[in-house]
């Protein structure tokens, strides 16, 4: 039995020890990338589980220990961790917890926090919480996270967006249901084997390795259809995770759409750029800028890599690199707004529309800070400038129903028939 | 082409429509259909069969209610917005906007200019679900209010956010007095500012605009008071023939390309469809068998006053009245606590003829064997009772519900009283009210909501409660505010769950609202050991029975519940001093009594009130409506007020101050973050001899006058107000607005970190994106951080150059002015709140933290608070006078925003100071309040203080927080030794 052993702020710390008794619950959000991950960390010797339930009892239990006012994705998280501790399919303890910290000025950096209250409103304060986060707090001494993590984390992001980004060009087409998902299987077993074996998180053999991907998705039978295109942006959870959005794109393709979501590698990027901006707008330390720029420079070039691989099959529409998405939303938003999905959001809206996307799902969940400037506040600025954007804007709650959600994107959808004839 | 059928199901009304080759409106039919929205839609294409037999007809749904019939019938659906597009364009060619009310939709579609429609979101209420609402809150049918609305004079404003913000603003005006016809124009005009206010979202409403659907078909006050808001003549404003029809036209317009089918095909698919889907998402049922309900309401039973023979007793009896927002209560006790008479009925709009009636029919009851030796009042129209009847006493709300309950259980340690609209929780702590918890107005579901329900279902409200409770399968609707209730209702029905399951589900949500949204508790344990439950709602034993199911503990409901609070006033006015006691007007004063309501408007101040004057016989006056004493003859501010002192400090930096002003006009937006960077940004463009031109003082009108640029309904009132402030800065014609971008506030050293809000941070960036006339202006939005000095010095430098040409030397040097003048500003405050603090102890006041953020000293955000927080004799300072006096400390949330350190700090402060309470405010939507707001009550509640709150947004009525304020004082009174 491992020992509780507690910081000098009271904090309880995961320990060596318990990084060899206990397992670590892990909330989904991107469902490939996130197994990938989960892979890669089960290397370093951490047992982990990922949460995949998505039932109506999760609300439930988010309700039950979330202010309800707090932003939907955290009461999602938390209901979901909390309802897996209760689930009596854990020793409660040996269980630890794992939650993602942003560290920026939007209520998101405060998950952790409202976790660990709500563990101790239910008697489970023995409960380790571990955070998940690139700016420094929270240290564990059973949880490293330090440039070895983050070179092999960052790899497994950029194979978890070629194959969502690959897949949903297949998915919509498929003359055999089914092939697309066979084909992330065969990548993620694939990317499992090479991760045990200590490879694929060079750059060159990634380039290797997506370069194969790239061709094993052109091998997918395809029909010759015209389908809608949508985009689909927004706040991260409830953007990525079908938890947080009703099913979206499962909705969007029962509507016979082709969906298209920017990944997660241009957040990652946002982020870290963030730093950098934040030393030109308000002074800092040099080093600190260095630092941010070279670990930016490195992710760019792997993110390179994924776009000459996806370039290899002329069949594929290709991503932007970061950079044409940054320098496209000057005289939109500065570099400044940095909070929750900042720029980038609006940044990606119009990358889709410069690629011809012009359908958008503005996902956010509601009341969302952030996302009143740079996603509903953005929408009338991009209609002016781009009169054939069709954006609707959505929120996410746990009193919104789906029908009420559905039946907008389907305005959406009605508009976007009718500007095709 | 042969014939085209179009069916609009919506949320309350199925519409039939038939249409020939020619576009020719052979058949059309409206009606509601009560939720059986399959059988209605087939029971209309059966009044056209013979028509149809046999023939091949193209067929297209539409409709918020219809996509899922369009699945399970598997006749094709068509969006109604686009369906309503296709007949305008078809049939109202030059139309340039069109405006369409329905059940619960409101849209508004733009055709010139760009095609855009715009519907109204999942958080506002429905438009002709809300009419339907607030007639019943008048006691009246809708098209009586309708009728009513003609002979209307004048306007209150009402929030036009939701049914739920509404009803809270028209309560009050009904209790104290107001003209119903007045009322009647006021909900016409709340749906017309929130059909404008809440859709355009940056777009003009102009040219020829089309008004469909049914309530703009049938209502014509409604009409009229969108006719004069838009300023639109005959030729602009259309009201087409079968307007209410319109989508279901569209629908059939848009058939024809849609494959042809037989009529008998169709109708049978439709009918056959009905039996299709069950519910999805079930609960528990409330009772498993009959013999565990009769058990169940034995033991309710016991829970009942002393009995008494009323009929025969003589003697002291004591009266109580509860006035409540949509009853009237009223209780005759003995001395032991004996019910002599009672009363419970809806208030229908007219309290005070209601209880004029009942004190006529309870005096003559009395006759000469009973004496009434005392009396009191609680509930909204306690002053307006106490001044019409002359009764002995009026008090709080919350007390009057704690008498009651500890007649019934002397160890009660948590009440939860669910009334009408209100929901009223609270612990007791150590013999005191602690810990109000009333419901938010976003959630004020409550009993006034199961019965709207009820009456929209066309069901009796007790026959609709009773429906549930031997139901076996309880829908779950969820835990939400009323109108996303209604929603999740719509969605049931939908797929096929009974009348019987959605009561049951009804009261489930109405428990689990209370204990999740309201109380928050995440199990019995937080609440209390001993529970009583009150209040009307109770009554229904499957809300009383979902309660205990859901908490996992019995509790107690007296019988009286619905009479708590009158009873409380009861009991209290036993304890009144008999020699000031035995007022209340006697029988011949009674038959004497008149009542009129005039009303009138307050010219004091910028609050400009709205009044109530009430006259009774021989001129007895009471006026309502009022926030300060001043129209009452008194003089305004009398305790001191560091909300209005900071507030008159910062309206004073204008001009040029110290310098020449030669380099032109800076506009500066009154705003936001403003509020507490102005000293800083007044010192350092005066110092650069700029002048500094301030917009006006927010108010209502400026808000109406930026209303239409606010992309997002959902952001916070202090925010939606920047973009009048701008607007206004437009017209004055200044050289420069400057309004910076700033992730980062001053770094007080407090936290973990120092940031603005998100909304705070960037909002001069959506002002620039959505206010199309900021691109004839400089407009300064840059990003400025002012948790850096030096950094900024060497920013600003470098702007002020480029941009205005000004020596970097000038510019470093005015930035350090201006640290210095808001150090400077900054303790002044804290100088002004010492002294306060030092005069109430001189005169043994109260001290009253108000605790929020800066912009919360707005009176157009706060109403007017903080003057009716001093006039009960409290000293009110605020968080940044205090907060400096206590030292750092690690808090259990991460500390991040500038703000909210301030207020951590400020209540640890108050815990220390035995005459300090804080009362925190904060506003409707902010995400990040739900975090601080946590934290501060722990703080508080450790030390043994107690935790106030305030949510503040565009309602105007003080109504909650006057209880709340009460009940601090009550409570802390009490805990200091004095009599509860």
């Amino acid at each position: 039995m491992a020992e509780l052993i507690y910081d000098k702020d009271g904090r309880l710390l995961f320990t060596k020890e318990m990084k060899r008794e206990y397992t670590l619950l892990m909330p989904t959000m991107l469902p490939v990338t996130f197994t990938l991950m989960k892979k890669l960390l089960e290397l370093d010797g951490y047992k982990i589980d990922l949460l995949e339930t998505t039932h109506r009892g999760i609300v439930d239990t988010g309700l039950k220990y979330v202010h309800n006012d707090t932003c939907y994705p955290a009461l999602l998280v938390i209901g979901q961790l909390m309802e897996a501790i209760n689930s009596g399919q854990y020793d409660k303890r040996k269980i630890a917890l794992m939650i993602s910290q942003t560290g920026g000025g939007c209520r998101a950096s405060n998950y952790i926090h409202l976790l660990r209250k709500a563990l101790e409103k239910a008697g489970l304060d023995y409960v380790p919480v571990v955070s998940i986060n690139m700016s420094g707090l929270e240290k564990n001494p059973g949880f490293s996270f330090n440039v070895r993590t983050v070179r092999r984390l960052v790899p497994a992001m950029i194979y978890g967006d070629i194959l969502v980004h690959l897949a949903n060009q297949c998915r919509p087409y498929e003359k055999t249901l089914g092939e697309t998902d066979k084909q992330i299987d065969r990548w993620t077993n694939h990317l499992v084997d090479l991760f045990s074996k200590g490879r694929g998180l060079r750059k060159k053999e990634m380039q290797t390795v997506m370069t194969a991907i790239a061709a094993g998705f052109a091998e997918i039978p395809l029909e010759q259809i015209d389908r809608p295109l949508v985009g689909v942006v927004g706040e991260i959870y409830v953007k990525f995770a079908p938890l947080g959005n009703n099913n979206l794109e499962d909705f969007l393709l029962s509507e016979g759409c082709e969906t298209i979501v920017p990944g997660l590698t241009d957040f990652l990027l946002f982020k870290i750029d963030n730093r950098i901006e934040d030393v030109d707008l308000y002074g800092g330390r040099y080093l600190k800028k260095k630092l941010a720029q070279f670990l930016k420079s490195y992710i760019e070039s792997l993110q390179q890599c994924m776009i000459n691989a996806v370039k290899t099959q002329p069949n594929f529409r290709v991503m932007e690199p970061f950079s044409a998405l940054k320098s496209g939303v000057a005289g939109y938003l500065g570099y400044g707004n940095k909070m929750g999905e900042g720029w980038l959001l609006t940044a990606e809206m119009i990358e889709l529309i410069h690629a011809g996307i012009t359908n958008i799902v503005c996902t956010q969940p509601f009341g969302c800070l952030p996302n009143h400037i740079v996603g509903k506040g953005m929408i009338r600025k991009l209609k002016d400038d781009f009169p054939d954007s069709n954006i609707v804007a959505i929120d996410y709650d746990p009193g919104a129903t789906k029908i009420n959600q559905e039946n907008r994107i389907k305005l959406m959808l009605s508009n976007a028939g009718r500007r095709a004839v | 082409m042969s014939i085209r059928i179009g069916i609009d199901i919506g949320s309350t009304t199925v519409k039939v429509v038939l249409l020939d080759e020619q576009n020719q409106l052979l058949y059309h039919s409206y009606e509601r259909h009560y939720s059986k929205v399959r059988e209605k839609a087939a029971e209309q294409l059966r009044q056209v069969a013979d028509r149809l037999a046999g023939r091949e007809v193209h067929a297209v749904i539409t409709g918020s209610a219809g996509l899922g019939v369009s699945k399970a019938s598997d006749i094709p659906f068509v969006q109604e917005v686009y369906a309503t597009a296709a007949v305008v364009q078809a049939y109202i060619p030059d139309a340039d906007a069109v405006i369409e009310l329905g059940g619960e939709d409101a849209k508004i579609i733009f055709l010139t200019g760009g095609l855009e429609e715009r519907m109204n979101g999942s958080c506002a209420g429905g438009t002709g679900a809300f009419i339907d609402q607030m007639a019943t809150l008048l006691d009246v049918s809708v098209p009586e209010l309708d009728a009513l609305c003609l002979q209307h004079e004048k306007i209150y404003p009402i929030a036009s956010r939701c049914g739920v913000f509404a009803k809270s603003d028209i309560q009050p005006i009904l209790n104290q007095g107001g003209r119903r016809a007045d009322i009647a124009a006021s909900i016409f005009q709340a749906v017309v500012d929130q059909t404008v206010g809440g859709l355009t979202q940056g777009r003009e409403l102009t040219g020829k605009i089309v008004f469909l659907g049914g309530p703009l078909t049938f209502l014509t006050g409604l009409r009229q008071r969108f006719v004069e808001t838009l300023e639109l003549d005959a030729h602009h404003a259309i009201f087409p023939e079968h307007a209410e029809c319109y989508a279901a036209i569209g629908a059939a317009l848009c058939a024809g390309d849609k494959a042809p089918v037989l009529f008998e095909d169709m109708l049978r698919r439709l009918e056959e469809s009905v039996e299709d889907v069950g519910p999805t998402d079930i609960m528990e049922p409330l009772f498993a068998s009959a013999d565990e309900y009769e058990a169940f309401k034995r033991r309710h039973g016991a829970a009942a006053p002393e009995p008494v023979d009323a009929e025969n007793y003589h003697g002291a009896a004591y009266l109580g009245i509860d006035a409540g927002s949509t009853t009237t209560k009223l209780v005759l006790i003995t001395p032991d606590g004996g019910i002599l008479y009672s009363y419970y009925g809806s208030n229908k709009g007219s309290p005070v003829t209601i209880v004029l009636e009942e004190l006529k029919k309870l005096r003559t009851f009395c006759g000469d064997r009973i004496a009434i030796a005392a009396s009191a009042v609680t509930g909204y129209g306690e002053d307006l009772m106490r001044h019409a009847f002359s009764i002995d006493a009026g008090l709080v709300e919350t007390v009057a519900h704690y008498r009651a309950a500890r007649h019934f259980n002397p160890r009660v340690d948590f009440i939860i009283d669910i009334g009408g609209q209100d929901m009223k929780c609270f612990k007791i702590r150590g013999g005191a009210v602690d810990s109000i918890l009333l419901n938010e107005a976003c959630s004020s579901g409550c009993g006034s909501f199961i019965e709207t329900f009820a009456k929209a279902l066309d069901y009796d409200i007790a026959d609709f409660a009773t429906l549930g409770i031997l139901d076996q399968t309880p829908t779950n609707l969820g835990s939400r505010c009323t109108v996303f209730m209604n929603s999740s209702v719509k969605q049931a029905q939908k797929e096929g769950a009974g009348v019987e399951s959605i009561s049951a589900g009804l009261s489930l949500s109405i428990v689990k609202n209370a204990i999740y949204k309201v109380v928050r508790a995440a199990s019995a344990d937080d609440l209390g050991r001993h529970i009583v439950v009150q209040g009307g709602t109770f009554l229904n034993d499957a809300v009383l029975r979902g309660f205990e199911q859901e908490i996992g503990r019995e509790v107690t409901r007296p019988t009286i519940a619905g009479l708590m609070g009158a009873y409380g006033a009861a009991l209290a006015a036993k304890d009144l001093d008999p020699g000031i006691s035995g007022n209340l007007l006697d029988l011949s004063a009674l038959e004497a009594f008149t009542h009129t309501a005039n009303p009138s408007a307050c010219k004091a101040c910028t609050n400009r009130c709205s009044l109530t004057v009430n006259t009774f016989d021989g001129g007895r006056r009471f006026l309502s409506g009022n926030r300060c004493s001043v129209p009452l003859g008194g003089e305004k501010g009398g305790e001191p007020n560091l909300m209005a002192y900071k507030y008159q400090s910062l309206r004073a930096m204008t001009g040029r101050g110290d310098g020449t002003g030669m380099r032109g006009t800076i506009g500066i937006p009154f705003g936001l973050n403003m509020y507490e960077n102005l000293p800083f940004w007044y010192a350092f463009f005066t110092k650069l001899n700029f002048e500094i031109v301030l917009s006006p003082e927010s108010s209502r009108d400026l808000y109406v006058k930026g209303q239409r640029t606010i992309p997002s309904d959902t952001v916070c009132y202090p925010a939606k107000l920047l973009h009048g402030h701008v607007e206004h800065l437009i017209d004055m014609g200044v050289d420069a607005i400057f309004y910076p971008c700033m992730s980062y506030n001053f770094d007080e050293g407090k936290g973990d970190n120092h940031f603005n809000c998100p909304v705070v941070a960037y909002y001069p960036e959506l002002l620039r994106a959505n206010i199309a006339r900021l691109d004839g202006v400089k407009y300064i939005d840059t990003y400025f951080g002012l948790h850096r000095p030096k950094g900024l010095e060497k920013v600003a430098s470098a702007y002020f150059l480029s941009e205005f040409n000004i020596p970097k030397k000038e510019t470093a040097s005015a930035i350090r002015a201006a640290y210095q003048a808001y150090e400077q500003y900054r303790q002044d405050i804290r100088a002004e709140g010492a002294k306060a603090i030092r005069y109430a102890r001189e005169h043994g006041k109260r001290i009253l933290v108000v605790a929020g953020r800066p912009y919360h000293i707005d009176p157009e955000i706060n109403h007017g608070l903080d003057e009716m927080i001093t006039s009960f004799g409290l000293v009110l300072i605020t968080e940044d006078a205090i907060d400096h006096l206590v030292g750092p400390e690690k808090r259990r949330v991460l500390n991040q925003w500038t703000y909210h350190a301030r207020i951590y700090d400020a209540a640890r402060y108050v815990c220390t100071q035995p005459d300090m309470q804080l009362l925190q405010l904060v506003s409707f939507g902010c995400g990040l309040d739900a975090i601080c707001t946590d934290e501060v009550r722990d703080i508080l509640e450790r030390s043994g203080k107690l935790y106030t709150q305030i949510k503040i947004d565009d309602i105007s009525n003080l109504g909650t927080a006057r209880i709340r304020i009460r009940s601090l004082i009550a409570a802390a009174e009490y805990l200091d030794g004095g009599a509860l």
